[in-house]
């Protein structure tokens, strides 16, 4: 058996792989569940439901979904430009930080100015705090995995110090969490009574503006030569160290922005447990979304319904909710092998 | 007098690459002692035919016997068993080892808690000093120059006491001298009884060391003639099916420079400096040729003028003027066409489109974009045009690059620099891998836009190539360029003593010019 | 003056160097895991989740009443199942090495979670087990027997890279595989096998966490181990010796800034101290990048007879 390229893929190819990898993953994960002696599709029937079958599902899976289509948004950019940002996470802490500092108290900004402030002060947090590896792996040739990675935790340490430091709230009986922001850095709720806020109206309009970007654009061409092969395109007179930092600062910007709308939109504050690995799944949801834009908030929305699905299963069953997780991590494996059978035709030698 | 015992049949060898038929039941005998060179155009099928008998490729049709024994295909390990070796054009060696690592790998059974490296050694240098392959087992490969790596490579082979040897154009490297060192070698080996089969594309060689040749043609073996039999003229019509004028150059009278280095020296960082205080002119209607052997600062040379390094001393001028810091779109702006060295992986990008591509070099331009947003219409109908008047065989301006043939890729290369009627041409292994039809096509637009006024710069390791396009050769050894010699003032011959180094001649071909 | 007597207090203190050793162990035993699929041209950034699990594998294995050193096979079983898992999918299938080692890191973590919870389903405290002791010996030699272990397996590693035929098979797979085939040595199964035997390594590492340095398994317990090895890999140039020393001296630094939190604790926070060691990685990576002689065909997947 040996693998050939196609000549081209049909787009009804490229929309069934991430199908068939996520039916994959299900089946295989069913092993996981029918192990802890639960009936698998009551199980998988509860997890739909919990994800999508009443309005409060629902808003509650876009509202997850938010800070996902962000990071995924943020791979996506990263990956197409083989800039391997590994470090989401560390960026969308350092954006939330950002957030909770302008949007706080102590600077006492215009209330006009607030919202905005934050928010762009959190992406751009988040970008210069990838811009640093990206630095790295220009000038001085250093793998941006192990730095984007490290990174992660030493932007989690920094907090924590912020958190117990400069930042601790003093109405906060002692946990590590920052005060409140004030309210006029507080993005509105799209429904009421629900933890829906215009974050995700954010998060839809920048990934239609990336897919224009992309497509129509001198800098979306840009990026797409020098992602493919960056030798001919700095053959071609491309500036490629320019087009890495710009996609650097892109791809951290959105991670950063990621979090600062988490704050600003859902928690009101900044604590340790603000993601709970969100910078990780958005490079499921890239791969998912084979690293198109729009395919993007797809897949940020499917991911997010396992997450709130697995939450209410595991409350009626006693299976763990990190059956989200290996769902999730195995959902991307079978992507991997799933986009491999879209590009390439499996042929008897 | 009794003919010596088979040592290898090829009986109706298929192999088709989806609709490419590269290989056309294709049956062949080699004997003990036989030199066999297999003579074709590039494209021909040569080379496939030596992996499917090495076991890289797997016949579609057809069956190997060697030695009076069924060869399973497929397998590079049953055909080094059965005492096939090969030397590929592109070594198979691995720089970061030592020749004894690169040569005694995988010849012992995996699971053994030692490695004899005391008797691998002693065999090593009792195989080299039999057939006087000198070298040194613990030299790292990447520190031997390219004929020292040929020997490893052959020694490879001989280590695992192969009886047929194939060698895969194992000349285009080497200097004229040392293609002559080679073919001792050759004959060494068939004294000993090994059995030789050496492909080429070129005439002069196929009578200097073969005893049979074997000529194939778009996949199929046409002929097969005794060497002492035939002679250029059979073999040229056998190799190519028709009468191929080559396009040659009429004498022009060279204009203006347009390209001046004066001491340019590049350094590496390390050691001695990549281009070392190089002077060249290149005037309008004139086509300047630079040959010398692989790995010898053509890289540099190449990339000094497409705009990609700059020189650490020296100036680099264009039409009379200096240029102070050059990056490739300056180049290109100042009338630059450069045609880079490795099509695939420095002239396009081939998993974009084909008009995607064509306007990689311009797509600032007020013709492809306003407001930074790409106007896919204009760029799309510039694609067309392009197309069409170089020749491109594709679907259409969406295809695919990667999807192209190398001809067609070249074309297109051609058509994206070329169309905007240059000052200068850098030409780097323009036709490397192509097919006849392709060469003589890239040629004959080098040589239509010298006579437009152009200047063109070729850089070649094919000597041949060379002598049919420049005016004026000059020869680039260790990083430093001889003066540009008149075609006409300089023999085969001191070309090859200059590119294995001897500068002592050129005095002698300087008086005489 | 006085800080620099308590660092010399420190240096000069058994209970430092032991430490040392014990901090060093699953970096050293990490490194090479890493090492030895990166020499055979494999990146394997499965190695925090291969970490996890050889951790809550071997944990588990003898909280379920196998001895220790069941448990310890049970991890590197686990670790090299997990190892073929990457290397089928990167190595036949070519997929991106980058991408598929995240993957594996993801299912690795997930899954030891989600096992650990299976089994244990409300545990507010970990439960334990009794860990590997001490070896009896003087000083700072009195450690457990994971962590000879780990200094005896730099030693054969070296051995078999630089002395055996299957070591040149590896080396060679990971610098021209291209070569190697035209040599008759099979690419795909060198590259499965090393990936395997190294994600083994690494299974091991995680295994020390749980049945020599403590006695239970913690969420996040691998803590970012996995990348600095990725890290140290580097700074090693490839090299077992080099992997060995790079981890002692990672751990010297480790166990000294624990030290120094404690005299200096007033004056900084202790998550700077915690950071050093993350920093300090990069900083290694950007002084070594430049004259590093990674192995050549490192993340370049190879498919045979590919035109």
């Amino acid at each position: 058996m040996r693998l050939e390229p196609r000549a081209h893929a049909p787009l009804a190819i490229r929309l069934l792989a991430p199908v068939g990898a996520v039916v994959a993953a299900l089946a295989l994960c069913a092993l996981l569940v029918a192990w802890t002696g639960a009936p698998v599709l009551r199980a998988y029937g509860l997890l739909v439901e919990g994800a999508v079958g009443s309005r409060f599902a629902l808003t509650e899976t876009l509202t997850r979904a938010t800070p996902l289509i962000l990071t995924g948004l943020a791979a996506a950019v990263a990956f197409r430009a083989k800039l391997w940002n590994i470090g989401a996470e560390g960026q969308l802490y350092m954006g939330a930080l950002a957030a909770v500092v302008l949007g706080g108290e102590l600077l006492n900004l215009p209330a006009w100015a607030v919202l905005p402030l934050a928010l762009i002060g959190g992406a751009l947090a988040g970008g210069v705090t990838l811009l640093g590896p990206a630095v790295l792996k220009v000038r001085f040739g250093v793998d941006e995995v192990v730095t984007t990675l490290l990174l992660n935790f030493v932007v989690l340490l920094l907090v924590s110090m912020l958190l117990e430091g400069a930042l601790k709230d003093p109405m906060g009986m002692g946990w590590p969490q920052s005060a409140p922001v004030v309210e006029a850095a507080e993005l509105p709720k799209l429904i009421e009574r629900t933890r829906l806020h215009v974050g995700l109206l954010l998060a839809l309009g920048l990934a239609v503006i990336l897919w224009l970007i992309d497509t129509r654009t001198i800098w979306g061409y840009e990026n797409r030569a020098v992602g493919a092969n960056p030798r001919a395109a700095a053959f071609a007179g491309m500036p490629v160290t320019r087009v890495m930092l710009r996609t650097a600062l892109l791809s951290g910007g959105l991670a950063g922005l990621a979090g600062a709308a988490e704050v600003c939109g859902l928690k009101g504050y900044l604590t340790l447990d603000l993601s709970p690995g969100f910078g990780y799944s958005g490079i499921v949801v890239a791969m998912l979304a084979q690293l198109h834009p729009l395919g993007v908030v797809g897949a940020a929305v499917f991911i997010a319904g396992i997450f709130v699905g697995a939450d209410a299963m595991s409350r009626a069953m006693p299976v763990p909710n990190y059956i989200a997780d290996v769902l999730v991590a195995t959902s991307l494996l079978c992507m991997l092998v799933a986009g491999l059978l879209a590009r390439y035709r499996l042929r008897r030698s | 007098m009794p003919s010596p015992p088979v040592v290898l049949r090829l009986s109706g060898i298929t192999k088709r690459f989806g609709p490419l038929v590269a290989n056309d039941a294709i049956s062949l005998t080699l004997h003990e002692g036989e030199v066999l060179a297999l003579l074709g155009e590039n494209g021909a099928g040569k080379t496939t035919l030596m992996n499917i008998l090495f076991g890289h490729y797997v016949a579609d049709e057809g069956s190997i016997e060697a030695f009076g024994r069924p060869l399973p295909p497929g397998s590079p390990k049953a055909a080094l068993a059965a005492g096939i070796g090969m030397v590929h054009q592109h070594f198979t060696l691995a720089d970061n080892l030592s020749v004894l690592d690169n040569i005694a790998v995988g010849t012992e059974p995996l699971w053994r808690f030692w490695s004899d490296r005391g008797a691998a050694r002693r065999r090593l240098l009792d195989l080299a000093e039999r057939f006087g392959l000198g070298v040194r087992p613990d030299a790292l490969v990447g520190d031997l120059s390219v004929g020292e790596r040929q020997r490893v490579e052959i020694l490879k082979a001989l280590y695992r006491d192969a009886r047929v040897l194939i060698l895969d154009e194992p000349t285009a490297v080497l200097t004229p001298q040392e293609s002559a060192g080679l073919f001792d070698t050759l004959r060494r080996l068939t004294a000993d009884g090994l059995a030789v089969v050496f492909i080429s594309h070129k005439m002069n060689e196929v009578f200097a060391a073969s005893d049979t040749v074997a000529v194939l043609r778009a996949g199929r073996l046409v002929a097969t003639r005794r060497t002492a039999e035939t002679d250029r003229e059979e073999l040229a019509e056998l190799m190519v099916g028709r009468a191929l004028k080559p396009p040659t150059p009429t004498p022009m009278a060279a204009g203006e420079p347009v390209l001046a280095l004066a001491q340019v020296t590049v350094n590496s960082g390390h050691g001695r400096p990549l281009l070392d205080a190089v002077d060249l002119t290149v005037r309008r209607h004139q086509v300047i040729g630079i040959a010398g052997v692989s790995g010898n600062g053509q890289t540099a040379l190449a990339d000094l003028v497409s705009g990609l390094i700059h020189p650490d001393s020296g100036t680099l001028s264009l039409k009379g003027e200096t240029v102070g810091y050059a990056d490739p779109a300056a180049m290109v702006r100042r009338g630059v066409a450069r045609i880079p060295e490795d099509r695939h992986a420095a002239g396009l990008v081939g998993a974009m489109a084909v008009w995607e591509n064509l306007i990689a070099e311009r797509y600032h331009d007020p013709a492809f974009q306003r407001f930074g947003v790409i106007r896919r219409g204009a760029a799309r109908a510039h694609a067309r045009a392009v197309i069409e008047a170089f020749d491109v065989r594709c679907p259409g301006p969406d295809a695919r690059t990667q999807l192209l043939s190398g001809g067609n890729m070249q074309k297109l290369i051609l058509g994206r620099t070329l169309a905007h009627g240059p000052d200068l041409i850098l030409a780097s292994q323009p036709t490397r891998g192509l097919d006849v039809g392709a060469v003589s096509y890239v040629h004959g637009r080098l040589l239509e836009a010298r006579a437009a006024g152009a200047g063109v710069l070729v850089i070649s390791e094919d000597l041949d190539e060379i002598l049919a396009l420049a005016d004026a050769i000059a020869v680039i050894h260790h990083g430093r360029l001889t003066p540009a010699l008149p075609h006409d003032r300089v023999s085969v011959r001191q070309l090859g003593l200059l590119m294995a180094g001897h500068w002592d001649v050129l005095p002698e071909i300087l008086d005489a010019a | 003056m006085e800080i620099a007597q308590d660092i010399l207090n420190i240096l000069l203190s058994a209970a430092f160097w032991t430490a040392v050793l014990r901090i060093a162990t699953p970096y050293v035993l990490g490194t090479l895991g890493e090492l030895v699929c990166e020499r055979a041209g494999v990146l394997n950034l499965g190695i925090e989740g291969i970490m996890t699990l050889g951790a809550m594998a071997g944990w588990m294995a003898v909280y379920q009443g196998a001895d220790l050193w069941t448990g310890v096979l049970v991890a590197a079983g686990c670790g090299a199942l997990m190892g073929l898992l990457h290397a089928t999918l990167t190595v036949p299938l070519g997929l991106s090495q980058h991408v598929t080692g995240i993957g594996i890191t993801l299912l690795g973590t997930s899954l030891s979670y989600y096992v650990y919870r299976l089994v244990l389903p409300q545990a507010s405290t970990p439960p334990t087990i009794t860990p590997f002791q001490p070896l009896d010996l003087p000083g700072a030699l009195a450690q457990t027997p994971l962590t000879y272990l780990a200094v005896l397996l730099a030693g054969v590693v070296a051995y078999v890279l630089y002395r055996t035929p299957v070591g040149l098979a590896v080396r060679m797979v990971g610098e021209n595989p291209a070569a190697a085939e035209a040599q008759g040595l099979s690419v795909t199964g060198v590259r499965i096998g090393a990936v395997m035997a190294g994600s083994a390594l690494m299974a091991l590492a995680g295994a020390f966490l749980t049945l020599s340095a403590f006695n239970a398994f913690f969420f996040n317990m691998v803590n970012g181990r996995g990348w600095i090895c990725i890290a140290l890999v580097v700074f090693a140039s490839w090299r077992p010796g080099k992997a060995l020393l790079g981890a002692l001296l990672f751990a010297a630094f480790d166990a000294f800034q624990l030290r120094l939190q404690q005299i200096a604790g007033g004056v900084l926070p202790y998550q700077v101290f915690l950071m050093l060691p993350y920093l300090l990685s990069i900083l290694a990576l950007v002084l070594v990048a430049r004259r590093a002689s990674y192995p050549r065909a490192l993340m370049i997947p190879y498919r045979k007879g590919e035109r």
